[in-house]
């Protein structure tokens, strides 16, 4: 017997819940004191297609999803196909009866083959087809032999504000799944789940990276969001939206991403702090803008939610294919900051981190996150999204008092450290112009060559203070001394530590290095990790090993390995595995 | 009260002699004395181009943007405090070529601001090719053989895309410019001022002379009905030997756009929570936090 160890994964045509269904269930698992990791494998298309949830259930807390599963729930024969080779010896299939399924051929497997009349318990529950969903989630806490009281609270807690009706008539079809599953197949089926009380006051919060880095922008005083839908980003937007009118944000969709951004940087000049979010697509678009903020030094966060192009790409996929492109893009040479969140909780702190960086800095500051990491959810302990270590720092920005006493305001005042007391419009005795084009300190256009030397270096010169002041060095896990360092940033950092961890365990020294703070990149805080490690390879989800040449251009370092991936698909830890025996002649037993 | 005097900055134009500009930026000027605005009250948001130097040369808050793109920067600013009087200003190319697809939208939202087209029906600064206004067959360098598109009528535009004031007016005519302008920052919502300027240099065809011969005043003429939308549309199809000048569509009453934001509904945004951005969404952990839960 195995308990909570296990990884369940649903599939279905879009418009068959597969998605609510899993969200559903991964949120039971959750609520029962259980680690859960879920994420969605989904299609650029409403209806129809192939998509699919997974989720990964366990005692301790996990960063990835493992490639072996234990319980398929198919919705159609199709998801069985494509899947039945992932399902472990003797794991399980539960699904409708009435597909045409060859079940001795799933046995031939060792896989438990389980026909459930789904959809002739929603028909008789009263509720649409789409109602199976439901049995089928009911039948997987059967089979696991998981509580019910589970599942149910969070069919009245979803259905329940649809009417009593609809909630009935769910649960009803929950329970006859789950009953069902129990008679039929949870003798004998070796994976179990088993609800773990958690403490009093210990609340677990189950959300994706893309909540998270909401979430985190209006903890730190986001005040304005404009933004064009696209998907990864939307909901960044769609979150910060939803709560705007309550909290005193102004959020906007405008006409397109030039837009969008102009919006924002009009905002935050005005003195709001402001954001936008895009992907790789939109943020090719906002480079124009891009210049503008970097020389007018308006403040301005951009989360840039990569996913797989180049073009459109794959609409609903992943990748880190932007990491050259939003360090450099722009005509001309100007400051940014780029930072990449790797977990759900750094999600949370770049959320408000970023303006504290771009008001310190005024400058752009790019979020720099990825589609697995934007709509992965893990279960999260409430103090792991940290308010107490948020702060507001609005930089050199001129208090009322201040203004007050000022006179012959210069906007971009020379200073040693490339920052100039700023000023917002309508106060009498700052009114100033800011330009695009190349200016004197009191912000009008100029021709001559001293005084734009002067004003390029002091615009740049802000990098390399952040990078002294501001850029954080890598973050290791693992043993200190190893012989094995593994480099990753964004979301390949779940499967990497998975892959330490197995290392490890195997008796292997193995570390790894996660980057955050990309750029400025901070090359001599990064060095003594680099030169203390004795074999490095890069793990990247994208087809040059961006961070490999990045690091290779500041530190003169060359990795040793470099694990690509650009399928549009995340790594499990056993492909990172397999590709280290393969590529590295590592002698690594794998489990 | 303010005078114009006290938008006078220490910098001095560099447009070509009798430039449709400098009529443009006195009139800007009278008309801030007019409405007795003062220098920090106001925001004039350009783009790139021989107008939008403007900011350089009217002491005020000034912000010059990109090429076509103020329009979008000045919506954020606006959004972001609405105290402070914003007036678009550059030129046709900037604002209906590449900046068309802003145009189109902001006379949908209706924002409090005023958008000042410098209609020269020539790119001027990069010295004399053909506009989006420029009329069929223009020669220019880049349409040796006369241009081949038709011209973009702004006014029709701006009536059937849901601006709620739409006028015209004259370079050559500053007396008028000025009233006009005063009207256009008055009007609570979306304003645009098309304004006819000869380019001395790179336009020969559509000169000053050529203007006086054709403009008119049209709130002179009989039947002047400025809140109707058909009659409007008729003015606005208006051009060749005759020019109508002045206001030729208005809806008064309309709301802005951030009338209807709710979060707009005291202070200005950037008046809201200061000192304490975050203090409402700290307050909120546990709640925002048990969403989740």
């Amino acid at each position: 017997m195995i308990t909570n160890d296990l990884t369940i994964k649903i599939g279905g045509e879009a418009g068959m819940g597969v998605e609510s269904g899993g969200a559903g269930l991964v949120k039971a698992l959750a609520r029962g004191g259980l680690y859960v990791f879920g994420f969605q494998d989904y299609m650029s298309r409403v209806r129809g297609g192939h998509n699919f949830f997974q989720i990964r259930a366990a005692a301790r807390e996990v960063f990835t999803f493992n490639e072996d599963v234990h319980l398929l729930l198919a919705f159609t024969e199709d998801c069985i196909d494509r899947h039945k080779h992932e399902v472990v010896r003797g794991g399980a299939i539960l699904y409708d009866e009435a597909l045409g399924c060859d079940s001795r051929s799933l046995e031939a497997l060792g896989i438990k083959a389980c026909p459930v009349p789904f959809s002739k318990i929603a028909s008789e529950a009263g509720g649409a087809p789409v109602m199976a969903n439901t049995c089928a989630i009911g039948a997987a806490a059967g089979i696991t032999d998981y509580d019910f009281e589970r599942i149910r609270d969070v069919i009245q807690e979803n259905f329940g504000k649809k009417g009593e009706e609809m909630a009935a008539k769910n649960l009803a079809a929950a329970k006859a799944g789950y009953d069902y599953a129990k008679a039929h197949f949870a003798q004998g089926f070796e994976y179990k789940l088993r609800a773990v009380p958690l403490a009093k006051n210990d609340r677990r919060m189950l959300l994706n990276g893309n909540q998270a880095l909401g979430l985190g922008a209006m903890a730190g005083g986001c005040k304005f969001i404009a933004a064009y839908p696209m998907t990864p980003a939307t909901t960044i937007f769609e979150f910060i939206t939803a709560k705007a009118s309550q909290y005193g944000i102004v959020s906007k969709q405008t006409e397109d991403e030039i837009a969008a951004i102009l919006f924002a940087i009009g905002a935050s000049h005005a003195g709001a702090r402001a954001m936008t979010c895009t992907s790789g697509g939109g943020f090719s678009l906002m480079v124009e803008a891009l210049g503008l903020a970097a020389m007018t030094e308006t403040p301005v966060v951009i989360a840039e939610v990569q996913r797989t192009g180049p073009s459109t790409g794959f609409p609903t996929r992943t990748e880190q294919p932007d990491l050259d492109f939003v360090i450099h893009a722009s005509h001309g040479e100007s400051p940014r900051i780029v930072i990449a969140p790797a977990t759900i909780e750094d999600c949370f702190e770049a959320g408000w981190r970023a303006f504290n960086l771009a008001e310190k800095y005024q400058c752009p500051v790019i979020i720099l996150s990825d589609l697995y990491l934007s709509s992965q959810i893990r279960s999260i302990d409430s103090a792991g999204l940290d308010f107490s270590k948020v702060r507001v720092d609005r930089g050199e920005l001129l208090t009322e008092e201040a203004l007050e006493g000022l006179s012959d305001y210069k906007r971009y005042l020379l200073t040693d450290s490339g920052i100039s007391p700023r000023a917002l419009p309508g106060h009498p005795n700052a009114v100033y112009v800011a330009t695009s084009d190349e200016h004197s300190e009191q912000g009008y256009a100029i021709e001559e060559a001293e005084p734009r030397r002067k004003m390029m270096e002091k615009r740049m010169h802000k990098l390399e203070l952040a990078s002294k002041e501001d850029m954080r060095e890598p973050e290791c896990y693992g043993d200190a001394d190893a012989e094995l360092t593994l480099l990753c940033w964004g979301s390949v950092y779940g499967a990497v530590r998975e892959v330490v961890d197995r290392l490890v365990k195997k008796g292997m020294k193995a570390n790894l290095l996660k980057f955050t703070d990309l750029w400025p990149f901070p090359a001599e805080k990064v060095r003594p990790y680099l030169e203390r490690a004795k074999h490095l390879v890069a793990v990247e989800n994208n087809y040059t090993g961006q961070l490999a040449n990045l690091i290779r251009r500041q530190t003169g370092i060359q990795v040793d390995g470099r694990i690509l991936k650009y399928d549009g698909r995340p790594f499990s830890p056993e492909e990172i595995i397999a590709n280290l025996k393969e590529e590295m002649k590592l002698h690594v037993k794998t489990g | 009260m303010s005078k114009p005097d006290d938008f006078l900055s220490p910098e001095d134009p560099t447009w070509c002699p009798a430039c449709g500009d400098y009529s443009v930026l006195r009139s800007l000027k009278e008309a801030m004395g007019v409405l007795g605005l003062k220098p920090h009250e106001v925001m004039i948001v350009s783009g790139i181009g021989c107008g939008s130097k403007v900011p350089y040369y009217f002491h005020a808050n000034g912000y010059d943007s990109l090429h076509g793109r103020p329009v979008p920067v000045a919506q954020g600013i606006k959004l972001a405090n609405h105290a402070l009087k914003v007036i678009v200003i550059s030129g046709d190319g900037d604002s209906l070529g590449i900046g068309g697809n802003h145009f189109l939208h902001v006379m949908r939202r209706n924002p409090d601001i005023t958008q000042i087209i410098e209609d020269n029906q020539i790119y001027g600064l990069t010295k004399g090719q053909y506009s989006p206004t420029s009329a069929k067959g223009t020669v220019t360098t880049t349409s040796p053989d006369g241009s081949l598109e038709t011209a973009l009528n702004p006014m029709v535009m701006g009536v059937a895309g849901g601006a709620t004031f739409v006028s015209r007016t004259f370079a050559g005519n500053p007396k008028h410019m000025t009233d006009i302008f005063v009207k256009a920052v008055r009007h609570k919502g979306y304003s645009l001022v098309d304004v006819l300027q000869p380019c001395v240099t790179f336009n020969k065809v559509n000169t000053y002379q050529w203007y006086k011969q054709r403009v008119y005043e049209v709130d002179q003429s009989p039947g002047y009905k400025p809140q109707d939308k058909r009659w409007a549309f008729d003015k606005a199809l208006e051009w060749g030997d005759k020019i109508p000048i002045g206001l030729l569509y208005e809806e008064a009453d309309a709301p802005t756009y951030e009338e209807q934001v709710p979060a707009l509904a005291g202070d200005p945004l950037v008046e809201q929570d200061k000192g304490f951005l975050n203090r409402r969404v700290l307050a909120d952990e546990k709640k925002l936090k048990e969403a989740f839960c």
